[in-house]
């Protein structure tokens, strides 16, 4: 409950900073200590009884789990912001209101790992939605940037509206918004084909928020048009909270109510998977290789849906920091480059060489390359398959085989920066900056020595 | 203690290298740490070898099932052995040779010893394939940096080929732990399992696989001649040296004993796919005029006869390929330094460019010649022992598939003998006319080398005692 009042509340305070300074490093470092004060409450809320208590009908329900992401979303905020606060301040004239935007976007994240209740679920997705269709539109004098924006808008609304018709349903089946009352009451020989219809309507504007394929073709195009320090925001935590919110929809075994789910999962699984890989493959720019390298994280972390059991929850925690710190640094560097296609990464190595070598730890991690947290990430995901079901060998031989293409495109810009001759232009690049990036790059070498150092505060 | 040390040595070493700008203090650095833990392998081997120093076991990922264990056993001795000599064989050999930011080259180097002796340790699988991706990585970089012309393209296709390979052994590893009893990675409780027919016909090609690209075996082993003609030599002997043996040994160690039925049921198939490679890798071999190449080819042909030999699955094959993973090792390792003597000095290597050395160079034809011979397997050498084993196994298991392999013996003279013609008799060409012998290092580096091929030749009984308990914990297994 924290999370979600405080993050509110420090959207309004920032709106009302850019009132009293115009000093932009100022209004960075009030959204830094923004982000402090609300990890700390939210930390409070997770060890401590300290936390906000109102009679809430049993819409929300705060779980280790929703909790525990809270915690990971917000420290990635603010990694992000440490790391890119100082671009993010260049993209427009209104600098105060990008961080306020921010934080009304956690509040949605916050009020989706939560949820407890169908409308609590499209409140969230509204909440975190709509500041992101302007931020994708914030840098206002590009055309692509507004293109974004509208593209985003246009089909965030269809997908809501989809979702808002599932939601009522499942509520003309069950009489209820509540998850665990509408599992309890439901059941499909008594309605028929509401609840399933309700289900798969949910489904589908969800798996549109994850970019899961075939709902995938807004992604690249957003990605790439927005400005990219906001590309990196939500390719990471609107993504992962999307994915926290599905997950939840499916732990309560809600699976059970619609069609076979057990074939419609590893469909999708695949079709993602094969979207994402094969098209990033083919890319110039880096930018639209993470747009498609993204849609790709995305095919595996939908293997915690196929599979709902412990390995799985903790796999899509695991899964959400390792992607998010890892997606984040490498955007922080991409935010950095003056030419966004491969070969403006030739030859940084020689120029910074720190840079460079943090890069190469964040793609070695989204490939999946042991001592990094992206391999435990992607075996979390492979073993809870293995684990609930023998037979879905088939999967995972898939699911690694396009691993293995993976490597094909994140190891394109290992080569750049490497292996290739040329000036890499870049703007400059501070000290924090750099630090930021170490930091970043330890944590993933850290979770990938022993991914309990990130969990074990989940069993706290 | 010793596995923990054997891993660690290197891996700090090899990262303090990194830190190093002067290409000596590189240099001797590595040296050093390469003897060092040469002789830590020594005092593993001979003094502290009672059981509670060579084994090694912690808590690592509790939730996960998998524990940092490490063993020093059997085949695992002599691999690690293998590993300790090459690398500060490899090391002074190359010394006159000089790379750019040699720090890093030497650094990248000594990680992957580290990931190799974490190979052949390990007993547990998570860990193993932890090792087995780390010995990896290092090569990637140090092929792509430091490599030839074609460098960038062709280490791609060999990392892409082998991270394929060992992405489908993961996928087999994770079915496996849900299948053992107790979720365990733990190799026993592995050796304990009886799976179905049918999960073991599929697994088994996924362990299957990942290793035959490794060793490599006709037709995954497309990346191999391109690889090793593009690494900077000393990569390549490690490559061809010791990497391979990865293969070989996770075959041996990781595949055999956990599918019994699969592997009865495929041994044919694979054999024959061996036996196909032995032939046809000759057959390049004879048509090459790179130096490099033509070692290349070679060792696929030796690599398949060692494959072959593990599934005609008898106890005296296996000890030929104990033998003769060792012998190989050695052999193929000397192979490179002559090579690289040549390619260093004269600039070339294509044996249509060259004639005449021994007139210039005595010292290096007769050790050339010797290694050589030893290449061809011929009686008094090492791999005559091993070649003579595994040839009785396949004969024991197939006399056609013995008869068909030992074709290859006859081609390996063929291309080897040919290949000693062009380089040093003849008369000299204008590029051979300046040339000199073999000095200091090098020069006893390859004595060395030539001794342990006769002695081990005459003698191979200490690989024999070495392997032993290996061999014998196989049979008893099954």
């Amino acid at each position: 409950m924290n999370a979600i009042i405080l993050s509110a509340l420090l959207g309004v305070v920032m709106m009302f900073a850019s009132v009293f300074t115009e000093n932009k490093i100022a209004i960075r470092n009030i959204a830094i200590f923004g982000l402090l004060i609300l990890l700390a409450s939210n930390l409070l809320n997770i060890y401590t009884p300290y936390s906000f208590n109102v009679d809430l009908h049993n819409m929300l329900r705060f779980d280790s789990f929703g909790l525990f992401f809270n915690s990971i979303a917000i420290v990635s905020t603010l990694l992000y912001v440490i790391l890119s606060g100082s671009d993010i301040v260049k993209v427009g004239n209104y600098p105060a209101e990008y961080f306020a935007l921010i934080f009304f976007v956690l509040c949605g994240v916050t009020i989706l790992s939560s949820y407890n209740s169908l409308l609590m679920l499209f409140l969230g997705v509204e909440i975190m939605s709509i500041p992101l269709y302007i931020l994708t539109g914030s840098d206002k004098k590009n055309l692509k940037s507004n293109e974004a924006s509208l593209k985003y808008f246009l089909m965030g609304a269809f997908s809501t509206g989809i979702m808002l018709m599932g939601i009522a349903l499942l509520y003309g089946a069950s009489g209820n918004f509540n998850l665990e009352m509408i599992r309890e009451k439901t059941s499909i020989a008594e309605f028929g084909i509401l609840a399933p219809l309700g289900l798969l309507l949910i489904f589908i504007s969800l798996a549109f928020k994850v970019s899961a394929a075939p709902f995938h073709f807004w992604t690249p195009d957003v990605y790439d048009g927005a400005p990219s320090v906001f590309t990196s925001f939500m390719a990471t935590i609107v993504k992962t909270a999307g994915f926290i919110a599905f997950v939840k929809l499916f732990s309560l075994r809600m699976a059970d109510l619609g069609p076979s789910y057990a074939i419609i999962l590893p469909v999708i699984i695949i079709a993602t998977l094969l979207v994402g890989n094969i098209t990033a493959v083919f890319q110039q720019s880096v930018k639209r290789m993470l747009a498609y390298s993204s849609i790709a994280q995305a095919g595996f972390m939908l293997f915690a849906l196929y599979t709902s059991n412990d390995l799985s929850t903790e796999g899509i925690l695991l899964y959400a920091a390792a992607y998010s710190i890892a997606t984040i640094g490498i955007f922080g560097i991409l935010i950095k480059m003056k030419d966004y296609t491969f070969d403006g990464y030739n030859g940084l190595a020689k120029k910074q060489p720190l840079v460079a070598a943090t890069n190469t730890v964040f793609l070695l991690s989204l490939a999946g390359i042991p001592l990094t947290a992206g391999f435990f990430a992607k075996y979390y995901m492979l073993a809870s398959a293995l684990k609930s079901n023998g037979s879905a060998l088939w999967l995972v031989i898939v699911a690694v085989l396009f691993a293995a293409v993976s490597v094909y495109y994140y190891f394109r810009v290992i080569q750049a920066m490497y292996f290739k001759d040329g000036d890499a232009e870049t703007t400059e690049i501070d000290g924090t900056f750099k630090f930021v990036l170490v930091v970043l790059a330890l944590l993933i070498i850290l979770i990938g020595i022993n991914p309990s150092i990130l969990l074990r505060w989940y069993y706290f | 203690m010793i596995p923990v040390l054997l891993i660690l040595i290197p891996l700090l070493s090899g990262l303090v290298t990194f830190f190093l700008k002067d290409e000596k203090a590189a240099k001797s650095w590595s040296l050093l740490a390469s003897v060092i833990t040469l002789a830590v392998v020594f005092s593993g081997l001979f003094i502290y070898n009672h059981n509670n120093e060579t084994t090694f076991d912690t808590e690592w990922l509790p939730n996960l099932g998998s524990r940092f264990s490490l063993a020093l056993d059997g085949m695992g001795k002599m691999l690690t052995l293998l590993t300790a000599i090459s690398f500060p064989v490899v090391f002074a050999s190359t010394y006159k040779n000089s790379y750019k930011q040699s720090g890093s080259f030497y650094g990248l180097m000594l990680l992957t010893q580290a990931g190799l002796m974490g190979v052949f340790l390990a007993s547990d699988a998570l860990l193993f394939y932890f090792f087995w991706e780390l010995a990896l990585i290092p090569v990637y970089f140090l092929c792509s940096i430091w490599g030839g012309e074609k460098r960038i393209a062709v280490t791609f296709k060999f990392f892409i080929y082998t991270f394929i390979g060992s992405l489908l052994m993961l996928a087999g590893i994770l079915f496996l732990y849900f299948q053992t009893a107790d979720h365990s990675f733990a190799i026993k409780s592995l050796y304990n399992l009886h799976l179905s027919a049918k999960s073991q016909n599929t697994v088994f090609w996924l362990f299957f696989i990942a290793f035959a690209i490794k060793m490599p075996i006709f037709p995954l082993h497309t990346w191999q001649p391109d690889t090793y003609e593009q690494s900077p030599t000393a990569v390549t002997m490690i490559l061809s040296g010791v990497m391979v043996k990865m293969g070989i040994f996770a075959l041996i160690r990781w595949l055999i004993p956990i599918f019994p039925e699969a592997v009865a049921n495929f041994s044919t198939v694979i054999i024959i796919f061996s036996i196909i490679g032995m032939i046809y890798a000759s057959q390049i071999a004879i048509q090459q005029d790179d130096i490099k190449r033509l070692i290349a080819y070679s060792s696929i042909a030796h690599i398949g006869l060692m494959c072959a030999a593990i599934f005609a699955q008898n106890k005296i094959g296996l000890e030929g390929v104990m033998i003769q993973m060792f012998n190989h090792g050695i052999n193929v390792i000397g192979l490179w330094i002559v090579a690289d003597v040549i390619e260093q000095q004269l600039g070339t290597r294509k044996l249509s460019e060259l004639g005449g050395l021994a007139q210039k160079a005595p010292t290096l034809a007769i050790l050339l010649v010797v290694l050589s011979l030893a290449n061809i397997a011929l009686p008094l050498t090492n791999s005559f022992v091993g070649e003579f084993l595994m040839f009785i196994g396949l004969f024991q298991y197939n006399i056609w598939a013995a008869a068909i392999a030992g074709v290859s013996i006859i081609l390996a003279a063929v291309y080897t003998l040919n290949m000693i013609q062009k380089i040093f008799y003849g008369n000299t060409v204008s590029l051979t006319d300046n040339a000199v012998d073999a000095k200091n290092n090098v020069q006893w580096i390859l004595i060395v080398l030539v001794v342990v091929v006769i002695v081990l030749g005459v003698y191979p009984q200490p690989l024999i005692n070495l392997t032993k308990d290996t061999v014998n914990t196989f049979f008893v297994n099954r």
